[in-house]
């Protein structure tokens, strides 16, 4: 994804055409209205802001909000699970790679497709449904449960179990995208160049060993790629899905940080000081970014904006 | 790119294959047999559950239990669900239509040099993928603008999407300019090449887009819980089930209400049932897509991946 727009250089400038800008227009519109005009809305993190009063009749509070998340303790607790929940899906993206590479072993290409259809399409069904899934599979009476009760073994409901919330929540990512995941390496792995896999036969390697000094390291700047813009959402766990699972019992450690700006802000009605979360939470991702991609350019030589 | 023969390298027939190899590989199925059931299982039990008569514990885990289509029609008879289903679809088809446009237009433009401000309006349009307002600032300003309980609340943020632009515009570029100039050289406006010349030539982006757009407008639901929740005749499907499944109470009365006419003392619509059936129907249109239209899909990150 790069926006720099060097590399497509023409010789001739060409003339102008104002025709083409009005047609443009309209769409920027749209993309000023849905996405700069909320960045006007920053501001109201500095005030006291009430609904339905101008801005300027609000108190001016200055950095206050932006003190008060930093000394909360709640703070700590959010950003704690998000951190956990992110760490954990880090751990898990060696995965998808582990994944392509075990589907190339497949000879049979019906088999082959087959279970690439039937692995990549859980990402393409919407978080409430994911739920519903897991409802009918984990809640007290659900599949699991009722299997339980058969033999005679006491109930177990993982949906409202504090203590399994992280690891539960990581398998169900992991259930919903690995096959999506390992799409981007079956690609990578079509573009390895053929002649190394020769050149490895013909130094003795089975196919093991192709897969361990050809196959993976032919992997790696895709894989590097992929971690760098992990780390730069690091704080981006998203809400949906812990919207969707969320309940009472589990609900202080599922709360993200996304969760908890939504509740403050939306729920509650504190506007003010879910901005400030909000663009904190902004400013710490583009810091991410920058390092993400100040770490690309050294180790690449390119970078991945 | 994935759909040619030579996907999997080194697949050379060796004379002699070790133990461990073939050890190796009946391992490799087996695990391949084991995810397949894993991610296949949880919608295969529920398409199971919805077709069963009565819903017993233990009971239409592998076959439907009284295999009847009750549920379904009762499902479509309780309040609500028809119209849901209806503005499901509309918001597919609308939505996808608008973001096709609008994006496939856009990155159009941004391969012309003649545009005024290019660069500046491309970098406008793509620094929207890393910055954002954030949720409450974002809903702050739609309620501003008066879309709170609107349709266009669906469609219209969405409209642009700066990931898909960037696809569409590297698509473009690729393509032979001689067509496009020609047909300057014999007047047309830039509509008209776009409508006549550019689309016709894009297909396979615009398919690949139009497919993305519609499945994420089938499964968006949030946008529905912020802004559009006091309105009951803009609930989509999603939504609809999201509210089944946290309101069990709700949805006990609203079926309690409806049992004085279609009381039948075997095939009762119980809570799960419900729930069971109206997943199916809102996971339906993808799974049957899917498997169809799946090198769309895989084309749109083959894409990214190269621009990446």
């Amino acid at each position: 994804m790069q926006t720099n727009l060097s590399q497509s250089i023409r010789p001739r400038k060409k003339k102008r055409n104002w025709q083409l800008f009005w047609i443009l227009l309209p769409m920027l519109i749209l993309v000023v209205m849905f996405h700069y005009v909320p960045l006007a809305g920053w501001a109201l993190s500095l005030f006291e802001y009430k609904p339905g009063y101008p801005l300027l009749q609000n108190k001016f509070i200055g950095l206050k909000y932006f003190q008060m998340i930093l000394t909360k303790s709640t703070t700590r607790r959010v950003m704690r699970n998000t951190l956990i929940f992110s760490s954990l899906d880090f751990l898990t993206l060696p995965l998808p790679m582990l994944l392509a590479v075990l589907l190339n072993e497949i000879r049979s290409d019906r088999f082959r497709k087959l279970a690439q259809v039937i692995t990549t399409l859980p990402h393409f069904i919407s978080w409430v449904i994911v739920y519903s899934l897991a409802f009918a599979l984990f809640s007290s009476e659900g599949l699991l449960n009722q299997l339980r009760a058969e033999l005679n073994l006491p109930a177990q409901s993982i949906l409202t179990d504090r203590n399994a919330v992280y690891w539960f929540q990581t398998l169900i990512a992991l259930w919903k995208g690995l096959g999506w995941s390992a799409i981007i390496y079956i690609a990578a792995i079509a573009g390895i160049d053929q002649e190394l896999y020769e050149a490895a036969t013909v130094d003795g390697a089975g196919r093991f060993r192709c897969a361990l000094h050809v196959t993976i390291p032919g992997l790696m700047p895709t894989f590097i790629v992929l971690m760098l813009l992990r780390v730069s959402n690091f704080i981006n766990s998203g809400i949906d899905q812990y919207y969707v699972f969320q309940n009472n019992i589990i609900y202080n450690n599922i709360e993200v940080l996304d969760l908890y700006v939504y509740t403050v802000g939306l729920k509650k009605q504190d506007y003010s000081y879910a901005i400030a979360a909000g663009i904190m939470k902004s400013f710490i991702s583009i810091a991410l970014l920058f390092i993400a991609n100040t770490t690309a350019k050294k180790v690449r030589g390119e970078s991945i904006i | 790119m994935t759909r040619e023969k030579k996907l999997s390298p080194g697949r050379k027939k060796t004379i002699r294959e070790s133990t461990g190899r073939k050890v190796f590989v009946v391992w490799n199925y087996l695990f391949f047999l084991l995810l397949i059931l894993i991610c296949a299982f949880p919608l295969y039990y529920i398409l199971v559950q919805s077709l069963s008569g009565s819903i017993v514990a233990g009971k239409g885990i592998l076959v439907p239990y009284r295999f009847t289509f009750s549920n379904y029609r009762d499902v479509f008879r309780m309040e609500g669900i028809l119209d849901s289903l209806l503005i499901s679809v509309s918001r597919t088809v609308i939505g996808t239509v608008i973001t096709v446009f609008c994006c496939m237009l856009m990155g159009y433009l941004f391969t012309k040099e003649e545009l005024p401000g290019r660069r500046f309006f491309y970098r406008m349009v793509t620094v929207t993928m890393y910055v954002s307002g954030g949720i409450i600032p974002t809903f702050l300003v739609i309620r501003m603008y008066g879309l709170i309980n609107s349709f266009w609340v669906y469609v219209l943020p969405t409209a642009v999407s700066a990931y898909y632009i960037i696809l569409i515009k590297t698509y473009i570029e690729g393509l032979p300019s001689s067509v496009e100039e020609s047909a300057m050289l014999d007047g047309a406006g830039p509509m008209t090449i776009f409508l006549r010349i550019i689309m016709p030539m894009s297909l396979p982006i615009a398919a690949t887009i139009a497919v993305y757009a519609s499945v994420y407008q089938w499964n968006s639901w949030f946008d529905n819980h912020i802004y559009t929740f006091t309105n009951n005749a803009l609930t989509t499907m999603q939504y609809k089930l999201y509210k089944f499944l946290n309101q069990a109470e709700r949805l006990a009365e609203q079926i309690e209400s409806m049992s004085g006419d279609t009381s039948r003392l075997d095939n009762a619509l119980t809570p799960q049932g419900v729930r069971m059936t109206v997943t199916v129907v809102a996971v339906i249109p993808v799974m049957m897509i899917y498997p169809f239209l799946q090198r769309y899909f895989i084309k749109g990150i083959n894409i990214g991946a190269v621009k990446g």
